[in-house]
């Protein structure tokens, strides 16, 4: 398996969650999710909020919940811009339920104005929940 | 020569000084530390978007998207980035006399006729630039003390406006780049429109030739990474300066401390001189007087 790897970077405004060989590599793409093996035609995808996995050259998966970003793929080696990447055993749960309390509040009151922005939030609370929760059955 | 006293007056002075120095040499330290961290950590992002855009720019055709076309340049946007407090050493002069250099010489056409506007960020380059009656646009004072990204943003806001609204076709940013802890280059970056690809014509060449996939389309890709990208690209720069500017103080305090231990070793030694020269007089005076009055008796 070790000749079908190529390099992935994950970067972040605050720091590299991820930089090392893999196997695997999906996102959800802005028009449907994505998955990048190797050879894969060069691509400049822009992604939305939701979920990340990376095979690596061990055959470990793990995930990240993304708000979105920037993928490249060229000559093998695929960079993904997020502004946010979180493992999926990182998520700080607390935030997230707390977020998702905020959004759900805010639709509820149906402030015009707000309401897309409210949309986000929540698909992005939710995003991360679904990860964290999901971290026992990956486990397996 | 001084008296004891005054000579004693001026070690307590300096040494208070020295206190100063020495506690503002350790905030600046314990400062730096943190924005040396934050600057370290922006860096991949902001090299990681500006080569996307690169590859993207450079395989598409003619890009039609604001901060990216190039065109005639009529008027000219500097942005200086100086700190907001001084004992700093060269840090703020250095900033201030490469932008009057490029002002007075590189675009002294522009300046001239009125084609200059300068966008100060920091209150020492502001109010050397507004004092001396340079056309100052926009200030930016008070932004170093909680730093946060809305700052880069709100900057680039106007920027970005100005150049969309054709008053302004080239911007550029003079800034301080964190080396080290004691080190900082002066930088003169070409922010808008985006520099064009600087990869050398063979390697383009070879790479160009397959084209992207895009998704959704690159002109919407185009769209959404070029406002992010000059906005992180802010970001970077106001973090460097924030960087360098502690590093840049805490030298400059280490250094006064130094220099504030030496003068302290000298003023000692001349006050203990003074006083065994006094001690010595008055033993004289006490043993002619013993001996003038054995003489007398």
């Amino acid at each position: 398996m070790a000749d079908k790897t190529y390099h992935l970077d994950i970067v972040t405004p605050t720091r590299t969650v991820f930089s090392g060989e893999v196997t695997s590599f999906s996102a959800p793409g802005y028009v449907g999710g994505f998955q990048v093996l190797i050879s894969h035609a060069p691509l400049l995808s822009s992604i939305t909020v939701g979920e990340v996995k990376v095979v690596d050259a061990a055959g470990k998966t793990s995930k990240y919940a993304t708000t979105g970003g920037f993928v490249e793929v060229n000559a093998n080696k695929v960079t993904l811009l997020a502004e946010t990447a979180e493992r999926s055993d990182e998520i700080d749960v607390k935030r997230a339920e707390e977020a998702r309390r905020r959004a759900m509040e805010r639709l509820a009151k149906k402030e015009e104005v707000d309401e897309a922005r409210a949309r986000v939030a929540l698909a992005r609370a939710l995003n991360r929940l679904k990860l964290a929760g999901k971290k026992s059955s990956t486990v397996q | 020569m001084a008296t004891l006293r005054e000579i004693r007056r001026r070690i307590v002075g300096v040494k208070s000084t020295q206190k100063i120095t020495k506690a503002m040499k350790m905030v600046a330290a314990a400062k730096m530390r943190r924005a040396q961290e934050s600057i370290v950590a922006a860096r991949p992002y902001a090299r990681t978007i500006a080569e996307m855009l690169r590859h993207l720019t450079a395989k598409t055709e003619a890009p039609a998207y604001p901060g990216l076309d190039s065109r005639p340049v009529k008027r000219v946007a500097l942005v200086i980035v100086t700190a907001d407090r001084g004992m700093c050493g060269a840090f703020n002069s250095n900033i201030i006399r490469t932008a009057v250099n490029r002002i007075e010489e590189q675009y002294s056409q522009f300046t001239a006729g009125g084609n200059l506007a300068l966008y100060c960020v920091g209150r020492k380059g502001t109010d050397f630039f507004s004092k001396r009656n340079y056309p100052v646009a926009s200030k930016y004072v008070g932004v170093f003390s909680g730093l946060n990204f809305g700052t880069a943003r709100s900057i680039m806001r106007e920027l970005v406006g100005a150049y969309e609204r054709g008053e302004i076709d080239l911007v550029e940013v003079i800034y301080n780049e964190f080396k080290n802890a004691v080190q900082q280059r002066v930088i003169v970056e070409q922010l808008m429109p985006v520099p064009p690809s600087t990869v050398p014509v063979e390697a383009k060449k070879s790479r160009s030739l397959v084209d992207y996939i895009y998704e959704p389309s690159s002109a919407e890709i185009i769209s959404a990474l070029v406002p992010k990208h000059l906005n992180f690209q802010m970001w970077r720069i106001l973090l460097e300066s924030n960087a360098s500017e502690q590093g840049a103080r805490m030298t400059a305090m280490e250094n006064a401390s130094t220099n504030a231990r030496d003068l302290i070793a000298a003023l000692q030694l001349s006050y203990n001189k003074a006083r065994q020269a006094s001690i010595t007089k008055e033993l004289l005076e006490i043993v002619s007087g013993a001996e003038a009055l054995k003489q007398a008796s």
